[in-house]
């Protein structure tokens, strides 16, 4: 049907030009250029997924120019990239209509840092090239640290700062990894690669030099402190691409070079995997109940469920993987929604502390009706998104270690009290502030943003078939190449002997 | 005989050419001076345009000349072209600004060229006494570059300390020379590579300690750096742009070409020294950049950062790191001095030169269009994707790691990082804080065009000419290595 019509490339080009035209008109053509263009980069996006055969190549809409120097444009997804392709596409106009009123100063600037990013982002999952990936991958930090420091809060600068010198701090290393995997195996196309063996004394190195890169990204406890400066000194569009794309370009780099490229490896290390996210789990928790600032709860939850993710992505089982990349997608929908929630209280109020609000339910019926389905989805609640990516991670750690299941189980429960708690002091109650008392309910354009991430959510709780039927067979291909160094898992049923049964003689006499 | 004078045709033009618009400058007066400075343009493009090696031209593919005194390669064409074009570019940018205080004088352009001629002879020279006689050329025409404004006292001040510490930098030099002579008999780096051949012996190794250090003081890498912070604070503004770009060029080809062919047998005798400077120049040039309030004095730091870079590349030797180096080079060039013609527009309301760097707090808002020209420098210069500046970079660190030294390439990179603090300073300072007044506006046509092209090519769209910019380099590093 698209045989021949390069989509990934015009998806990846259509924000660019938005980008251009934005700087070239004033701030209302630019909000409406900006919405358009993500609009339509989203239509694009939703071919993309209807035209995606499920079971059909692994790779598909592949596109191969080598124009450049020393690798090619060479893209490529298959059902993991299009689900977060999806995922990103989604966000994007509902982050620009978030910033409608929000950014009042260089309009025209935000917009097009903000397409900017999304093409950057996009292409880190459209890219089938190694350092395609990486250039993607580390220019995405340009656009993130200026809308951090131009549109952010009091704080921004230092949170630009400590943004974009983590993660490049990060990502360098990886690239020495690349350099050093290319001169190996003599290509840098990331399909090859994933198929190469690369030595197991080698891969140690590899591995640990990747993981400071997407451990960094993730974020994952240590080096997660970036992330609640920079989510609450952001605005709010800028915390929900955060939130729910760039962090799941660590993920997204686990499932796509760690474990397939460096199997031997990821077995050999997974302890640290596990315990930086048992801590993680717990730890952030902890620090989320006892926040003052809703972004940085937010922010905190966000370390916490991530780990949820690298638990699963590491389980080396199917439960396992496909829950974390369900995790992955629902964190997505799901802490932007909450970080869009912050933002609607703090368009009006001009603050994130939970104490000035309270009561909402009287006065914010239908945000208040909202706000509680985003909470009780990162709660995990049946029938929610959250529940069914965390349940199937903890289903695929306990299959190869049963105290890594049981610690990440209590982050559920502490996930609960957070959440909760927060929602208790924001919504019930009687209003703190008169300020608070007096606020309007949601505007047409507010429920118009935040009515389409519940429905994603909903539907992913109750039917996550059909987020995961595109990525089934490429979670089968992963778990073929890691298998030969699964690690074993802890939980060993074993038949037992048991007593031979008596001859049941009633039966006999009663016939 | 008559080949070698075909050969040198490109310093022939340059010399006769200069001695020529010396007369004419003494006779015409400074009303001459920019008629000189397009003369001088047009001159340096025949010369380019005469270059031998490029397998056009009268000399078609090169040779050596004069008794191996002389080489006119691959790698002296490509090195000569950059030297030229940026030489070239300072020129115009000159022209532009000492014309706003109306203090242009013609033995400017002059001066350009023989230190043009001087860094033609670094680049070919293929004999320590080439080798000797072309620096030497250079640094004279450099020392009365850097106190071209008798009226500034900082300018005088930059020429005297240049001058005291560029001699000191050629007695070191001349004092390895004559070791390497006294111990391997003969000044050409054929016969020095020879002899270095059946092992280093402890003199020889002394010579090429002092040659380096002679050569690392004109690259200015740590620890023989110290001069250049207050050089280039010192000297007007359009001859630290062109000492930032130019000679940085000439002496980095020099240092590949001793290194490759004189002390090529001596590769892990010399490549320690190499791995040091590197790591140390990225570090230092790195952490003193972070407190600097002066423009041009954090432009100084960020060329030694950029020069350990670039040694990473030479640390690896063999063709691919010598052809980093040159590409290394050349796109450090474009971007520096893309920097430098930014910060030539850096003027008050009075229209008197400003240096702060607090100076550009709020240019975005004040001069878009220059402050994101800056932006894309800086992080270019940075080495952050998609701007073009990463590529080298790349370059450089791919041959380390091809040499089998991926730890060097993963200390460097990670050094790189302290770099990006301060070029991403700027970038805050720009777009970040509050306007400072905004810089008098400017009309220099020529000034802009250049801006908009340095732009364009640390843009993404730089990546176009990756391609043909590798093939350049590696063609260039290939005849160094396989010489006539």
């Amino acid at each position: 049907m698209m045989q021949g019509f390069p989509i990934l490339s015009a998806i990846l080009a259509l924000p660019l030009l938005g980008a251009l035209a934005c700087l070239l008109t004033g701030p209302r053509g630019a909000r409406w250029i900006a919405l358009v263009t993500t609009l339509a980069t989203l239509l694009l996006c939703i071919g993309l997924w209807a035209a995606y055969r499920v079971g059909g190549p692994q790779w598909q809409f592949t596109e191969y120019q080598p124009v450049f120097g020393r690798f090619a444009w060479a893209l490529g997804i298959d059902g993991i990239a299009l689900m977060l392709i999806v995922l990103t596409a989604f966000l994007m106009p509902i982050c620009i209509a978030a910033s409608w009123t929000a950014i009042e100063k260089r309009v025209p600037e935000f917009m097009a840092n903000f397409l900017l990013m999304e093409t950057l982002m996009l292409g880190v999952f459209c890219a089938q090239d190694l350092y395609l990936f990486y250039i993607f991958f580390e220019a995405g930090l340009i656009p993130m640290y200026l809308i951090i420091g131009i549109w952010g809060g009091k704080d921004r600068i230092y949170a630009a700062y400590k943004f974009f010198l983590y993660t490049l701090l990060g990502s360098v290393l990886m690239l020495v990894a690349m350099l050093w995997m290319v001169n190996f195996a003599h290509t840098t196309f990331i399909p090859d690669l994933m198929a190469t063996d690369f030595p197991p004394e080698a891969q140690t190195w590899l591995w640990l030099a990747f993981f400071a890169s997407f451990a960094v990204k993730m974020p994952m406890w240590p080096v997660h402190t970036w992330l609640p400066d920079a989510h609450v000194q952001a605005p709010t569009a800028g915390s929900v691409i955060l939130a729910g794309v760039l962090l799941k370009m660590g993920g997204y780099g686990f499932v796509r070079f760690s474990l397939p490229m460096f199997p031997e490896a990821s077995a050999q290390l997974i302890w640290i995997i596990f315990a930086l996210s048992m801590i993680a789990v717990v730890y952030t928790s902890l620090v989320a109940l006892v926040q003052q600032d809703m972004k940085k709860l937010i922010a905190y939850s966000s370390v916490a469920h991530m780990a949820f993710v690298t638990i699963g992505l590491f389980a080396f089982n199917r439960q396992g993987i496909e829950g974390g990349l369900v995790v992955m997608l629902s964190h997505g929908l799901v802490s932007g929604a909450l970080f869009l929630c912050v933002g609607v209280v703090y368009d009006r109020l001009h603050s994130r502390e939970i104490a000035v609000y309270g009561g909402l339910s009287n006065n914010m019926p239908y945000y208040a009706l909202l706000f509680m389905v985003f909470t009780m989805a990162s709660v995990g609640l049946p029938g929610t998104s959250g529940f069914v990516g965390e349940f199937l991670s903890l289903v695929g750690a306990y299959a190869i270690n049963s105290w890594v299941a049981a610690v990440a189980t209590t982050g559920i429960i502490l996930g609960a009290a957070y959440m909760l708690y927060l929602y208790w002091r924001i919504a019930f109650g009687a209003a703190r502030t008169p300020d608070a008392a007096a606020m309007l309910d949601l505007s047409g354009r507010e429920l118009a943003i935040l009515a389409p991430i519940a429905a994603a959510v909903l539907w992913m709780g109750v039917y996550p078939e059909s987020f995961l039927a595109p990525m089934r067979a490429d979670v089968g291909l992963l778990l073929a190449r890691i298998e030969r160094a699964a690690p074993q898992g802890d939980a060993q049923p074993t038949a037992g002997t048991p007593a031979p049964v008596a001859p049941a003689h009633g039966a006999e006499a009663h016939h | 005989m008559l080949q070698d004078f075909i050969l040198v045709l490109p310093e022939e033009v340059l010399s006769t050419g200069a001695l020529l618009l010396m007369l004419a400058a003494a006779w015409a007066g400074d009303r001459s001076a920019a008629l000189l400075t397009w003369l001088s343009i047009l001159l340096l493009a025949v010369a380019a345009f005469l270059l031998p090696g490029l397998g056009f031209g009268p000399a078609g593919a090169g040779g050596s000349a004069f008794f191996g005194l002389f080489a006119a390669d691959a790698f002296a064409a490509f090195s000569k072209i950059v030297i030229y074009g940026a030489a070239a570019v300072s020129l115009v940018a000159a022209m532009g600004w000492f014309g706003r205080d109306r203090d242009y004088r013609a033995e400017y352009p002059v001066l350009i060229l023989f230190a043009a001629v001087g860094m033609g002879m670094m680049v070919s020279a293929s004999d320590l006494i080439t080798l000797y006689v072309g620096l030497e050329l250079q640094s004279l025409s450099a020392y009365v570059l850097a106190s071209f404004q008798r009226s500034d006292a900082r300018s005088a001040e930059a020429g005297l300390k240049y001058f005291v510490l560029g001699a000191l930098a050629s007695g070191i030099l001349l004092y390895g020379i004559s070791l390497l002579y006294g111990f391997s008999g003969t000044t050409q780096f054929g016969g020095i590579s020879a002899a270095l051949g059946d092992g280093v012996s402890t003199g020889e190794l002394f010579g090429i300690v002092f040659v380096l250090a002679g050569l690392a003081f004109k690259v200015s890498a740590v620890p023989f750096h110290m001069w250049t912070p207050d050089v280039y604070e010192g000297a007007p503004t359009p001859v630290t742009a062109f000492f930032a770009s130019a000679p940085k060029v000439a002496a980095m080809a020099l240092l590949a070409r001793v290194s490759v062919d004189a002390l090529g047998p001596a590769t892990e005798a010399w490549r320690q020294i190499v791995i040091f400077a590197a790591l140390a120049s990225t570090v230092l040039g790195g952490v003193a950049a972070i407190g600097q309030k002066n423009i041009k004095r954090l432009l100084a730091y960020s060329s030694i950062n950029n020069v350990g870079f670039a040694l990473v590349g030479l640390a690896a030797a063999g063709q691919a790191g010598v052809a980093s180096v040159l590409f290394y080079m050349s796109v450090y060039v474009v971007m520096t001095l893309g920097a430098f013609l930014v910060v030539l527009r850096m003027r008050d309301a009075n229209d008197q030169p400003v240096e702060t760097i607090a100076s550009l707090a709020g240019l975005s808002r004040t001069r878009p269009l220059l402050a994101l020209a800056m932006a894309m420098f800086m992080f270019s210069l940075a080495g952050i994707p998609p701007l073009f500046g990463f590529v080298p970079k790349f370059m450089v660190f791919t041959a380390a790691v091809e040499a089998n030294l991926t730890w060097l390439a993963a200390v460097a990179i990670a050094t790189s990082v302290i770099g990006a603090y301060y070029y991403i300073m700027i970038v805050k300072l720009m777009y970040f804080d509050e306007p400072a007044p905004a810089f008098a506006a400017t009309r220099e046509p020529v000034g802009t065009g250049l801006i908009l092209l340095s732009a364009l090519f640390v843009s993404p769209l730089g990546y176009l000419a990756w391609g043909s910019l590798d093939a350049a380099t590696q063609t260039a590093a290939w005849s160094l290595f396989h010489p006539f």
